[in-house]
């Protein structure tokens, strides 16, 4: 009766080893790469350390009988025991030493990638450069598509304080340097979501710097991709084109580009396709047409001390710049 | 226990209580802390915006409000950083440099075109200045542009200032904002930049 109960809280809390975003449900190349490397060496210090409690409570057990030290033999046998627990834990030093510096090195294959992705990390959302000489190159933010099975090249760059660039589930993190240029290997094995996070402290909204890494089938990401060429979308809608107006007319283009106006502000993420995003604001909430309106409304309460400043709008162009921002798709 | 450790209790005690004093006096300074407050009333927004300026443009008088706020905008550092931010967002160094001036005048030299009160350079920003400075009026929040106005104050300053905005990440090609440049830099020259203004600030 008393085990089930011990069990009882299992499952809340292994129920954080699963989902988007864990190191532990690798489903990349090298995130199963380190799940081994790290699956083994809690596996044979388990071993180790219950080899270890077993023997201590032995001895605690055993009670002295005699004059310790005195014969001969026991002088002998300490010593055998000795010498073979010093050779045991040189060799497994030894050996988990040589494997994590053999798989640590395997994650970075130097080879020829599918595809290059240029990363600048800043305060606090993350730039996304697809590089393509012959397709053409474009940016996203806060989300890429990468396909299934392929050898994606990040290049990490930062144009502020060191960020870091980890996706638990794909592979280990890398920190992004002013100034260097840092590189990783991205390799997802299967199709699905897996969210990424800034791990290195960078500020007052470090924990509201996610992304998002959406693996998917070579054809769809080719889709995707063809569509992220595009310019920005022209709608028919009354609403949406009036809040193109109101977009170029206040400060809004200054900081963004959309591909195909008038807008090429730099400092702000790319909104050339800003309605085809999961989330707005590096992973702060989720895209709908009244989130992109709180978002402009009042920036700096939904995210305090973001790069964004408040723009005074009157309700009417609130309504129309959401409305064109969610026809960005 | 000897005799030299058991003397050490009075010491000891009054030891802990120094300690605990200074506690105290942390905690106490730190719920002291400004309030942070990312948006302002809006009745507070609306009487901040009725300055009362003189009918040239220049000089005039703040709204109570702002005296009933204890003049925020000049004397916190939250609402100096932010000034100093809204400065780079919306590109003011395109045309003052950092402050040192550029296709619009310099903040740098001592000399104020419109006067050195907070209230005119709040009107120069919302309202706009004839000669090329472009209104800010429905591009900024009110507040956005007193702490920007608070901001560009502490540049142009004579003397220096106990509070400072946030420090710059990028290289800084002039004095700190509270080392009050405007005096450092202060150069009367042979001639006088602005001679209708007199020999000095
Ligand atoms: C001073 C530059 C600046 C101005 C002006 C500005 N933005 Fe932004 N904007 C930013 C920055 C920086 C971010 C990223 C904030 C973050 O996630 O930390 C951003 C984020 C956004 C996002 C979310 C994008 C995403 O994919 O996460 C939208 C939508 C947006 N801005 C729309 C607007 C609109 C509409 C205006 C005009 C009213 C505007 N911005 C004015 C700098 C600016
Ligand atoms: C297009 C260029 C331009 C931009 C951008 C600009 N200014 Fe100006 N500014 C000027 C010019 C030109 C003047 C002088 C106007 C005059 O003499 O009538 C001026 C005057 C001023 C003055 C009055 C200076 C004095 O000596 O009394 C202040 C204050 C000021 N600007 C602040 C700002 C701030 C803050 C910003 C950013 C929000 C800004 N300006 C953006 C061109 C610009
Ligand atoms: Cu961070």
């Amino acid at each position: 009766m008393r085990a089930p109960l011990i069990l009882l809280p299992l499952p809340v809390l292994l129920s954080g080893c699963g989902g988007s975003q864990s190191a532990l449900d690798a489903q990349g190349y090298s995130g199963a790469l380190l799940r081994d490397l790290i699956v083994l060496i809690v596996v044979v210090c388990l071993v180790v350390w219950i080899g270890v409690m077993i023997m201590l409570a032995w001895s605690l057990t055993r009670r002295r009988d005699g004059q310790a030290g005195d014969s001969r033999g026991s002088e002998q046998r300490l010593g055998v025991w000795v010498s073979g627990a010093v050779a045991a834990t040189v060799l497994i030093i030894g050996g988990l030493t040589i494997l994590s510096f053999q798989t640590t090195r395997s994650l970075d294959r130097a080879g020829d990638p599918d595809l290059t992705i240029r990363v600048r990390a800043q305060q606090w959302w993350w730039q996304f450069v697809y590089e393509d000489a012959d397709a053409g190159s474009f940016q996203t933010a806060n989300e890429i598509h990468i396909p299934v099975g392929k050898e994606v090249r990040v290049r990490l760059e930062s144009t502020d304080v060191i960020h870091s660039f980890w996706v638990p589930s794909l592979g280990g993190k890398q920190d992004l340097v002013p100034g260097r240029e840092n590189l990783l290997t991205l390799r997802a094995e299967r199709p699905g979501v897996y969210r990424g996070q800034c791990a290195e402290f960078c500020g007052l909204q470090h924990s509201h710097m996610a992304f998002f890494v959406i693996a998917e089938e070579e054809e769809s990401y080719r889709q995707w991709a063809a569509t992220q060429r595009q310019p920005g979308a022209q709608t028919g809608e009354a609403e949406a084109s009036a809040g193109k107006a109101v977009f170029m007319a206040r400060r809004c283009a200054a900081c963004h580009t959309i591909r195909g106006t008038g807008a090429t502000g730099t400092t702000g993420p790319d909104l050339t396709h800003v309605g085809s995003r999961r989330t707005i604001a590096a992973g702060l909430m989720d895209n709908t047409r009244g989130s992109l309106a709180a978002w402009i409304a009042d920036p700096q309460t939904l995210k305090p001390g973001n790069n964004m400043p408040l723009v005074p709008l009157t309700g009417d162009e609130l309504r129309q710049l959401s409305a064109y921002m969610e026809s960005l798709k | 226990m000897s005799p030299a450790v058991s003397g050490k209790g009075p010491v000891r005690i009054f030891e802990v209580c120094c300690v605990a004093a200074l506690l105290a006096v942390a905690v106490a300074i730190g719920l002291l802390r400004v309030p942070r407050q990312y948006r302002t009333d809006p009745p507070v927004s609306a009487a901040l915006d009725a300055i009362r300026l003189m009918p040239s443009g220049i000089g005039g008088a703040p709204p109570e409000v702002y005296f009933a706020l204890n003049q925020p905008y000049e004397n916190t550092a939250y609402d100096m950083s932010q000034g100093k931010r809204l400065y780079s967002w919306f590109s003011c160094a395109s045309c003052h440099g950092e402050g040192e001036g550029g296709a619009g005048p310099s903040f740098l030299d001592g000399w104020w075109l419109y006067g050195p009160s907070i209230v005119s350079i709040v009107a120069s920003i919302r309202d706009g200045r004839p000669h090329g400075m472009p209104p800010f009026r429905d591009r900024m929040t009110i507040d956005e542009i007193w702490q920007l106005s608070g901001y560009v104050k502490s540049i142009g300053a004579y003397s220096a200032k106990t509070t400072a905005p946030g420090r710059n990440d990028d290289r800084q090609n002039r004095p700190a904002e509270n080392r009050s440049p405007a005096a450092l830099l202060f150069n009367e020259g042979p001639s006088p930049v602005h001679p209708e203004q007199g020999p000095s600030p």
